[in-house]
């Protein structure tokens, strides 16, 4: 889901850097109010911990296409969605500086699915469907649906920025500038592969991570133990 | 887990697998459609990244070699990462005290 150079146009790459700069500042904001400095060792293993996932690439079908679990959905559970919007932006920038993964015109593009779509979308759903619960069978299952839908709701967004680009830049031939498929393509492609099997994969591992968190550090999980802090 | 993150190259590879939908290079690209777009063409060598794709070799470097770079980029990276996290959410987190 790391949108390369040359995919996006102009008009689509920098509106996205705004919309992403605009969260950036939000996140510095909302986290000098809520962030203690016990937390800060946590965000770095955040940031490690999402940087090492999303290399591991996954295979669909032989001769298939390739994705992976971006990992923001449990970061955004335990340490809150603003702390994510940080951990992965910061990812997403390095990979993109020093690995080549992902276009460096394409950071606010790649920041916004996934530092900031795939954060909130994993966390509104992880409330919902939690409730007010604080163990058992339903954490684990609101966790899986946060991991799930969160990685394919931002899947969807990458899509879209895709799938408009041959209706907005078209060149002197008629063919388009940048990304040549449009939404009709782009957006099944993305969406399915990542219903199945990336979103399954994300959701287990937001699942298993969150157990693991409410067994041996129950209080460190945001979305559990301090919501009212939130808004 | 860093150590396990050839995985990640091995077992595509076993699948014959492709890129990521919607990340391939300008070849596969014309391969694809017979074309490549213009814009796209112009932008793709915006940037020259250190260490290409986690690797060090280039395209055409050995099995071993791939699987060692890519470890290698996996520490580098979760190093990095780590460390600019860290010293930005020191910052916003002290001054917010």
């Amino acid at each position: 889901m790391h949108i390369p150079d040359g995919y996006l146009g102009l008009q689509t790459y920098l509106p996205l850097y705004g919309v992403s700069f605009g969260f950036w500042a939000m996140a510095q904001k909302k986290l000098k109010k809520q962030l203690s400095l016990k937390h800060v060792p946590y965000l770095a293993m955040a940031a490690a911990f999402s940087f090492l996932i999303m290399m591991f690439d996954i295979p669909i079908i032989p001769g298939g296409t390739t994705g992976h679990a971006v990992g923001a959905s449990i970061i955004a559970i335990i340490l809150g969605p603003w702390t994510a919007v940080l951990a992965v932006s910061v990812v997403l920038i390095i990979q993109a500086l020093l690995f080549g993964d992902g276009g460096v015109t394409a950071i606010g593009a790649n920041c916004f699915n996934m530092a900031v779509v795939m954060p909130f979308v994993s966390y509104w759903i992880f409330k919902l469907v939690n409730g007010k619960s604080v163990s058992g069978a339903r954490p684990a299952v609101a966790a899986f649906f946060a991991g799930y839908l969160g990685l394919t709701t931002a899947a969807l967004f990458a899509a879209i920025e895709f799938g408009i680009q041959p209706l907005i830049a078209t060149g002197a031939n008629g063919r388009p500038l940048y990304a040549p498929y449009p939404l009709s393509v782009a957006v099944p492609a993305m969406v399915v592969e990542h219903l199945f099997p990336f979103g399954i994969v994300e959701g287990l591992v937001t699942m298993l991570l969150l157990k693991y968190f409410l067994k041996h550090e129950p209080d460190l999980v945001y979305a559990i133990s301090d919501p009212s802090k939130d808004r | 887990m860093a150590l396990l993150t050839p995985l990640g190259i091995l077992i595509p590879e076993k699948f014959k697998a492709e890129g990521a939908w919607g990340e391939w290079g300008i070849d596969k690209l014309e391969k694809l459609l017979g074309y490549v777009p213009e814009g796209l063409k112009k932008l793709s060598d915006f940037w020259k990244a250190p260490i290409p794709d986690y690797g060090f070799g280039g395209e055409g470097t050995s099995r071993t070699l791939h699987v060692i770079s890519y470890i290698a980029s996996g520490l580098l990276g979760i190093g990095v990462c780590a460390f600019v996290v860290f010293v930005i959410s020191r910052f916003v987190a002290k001054h917010g005290k």
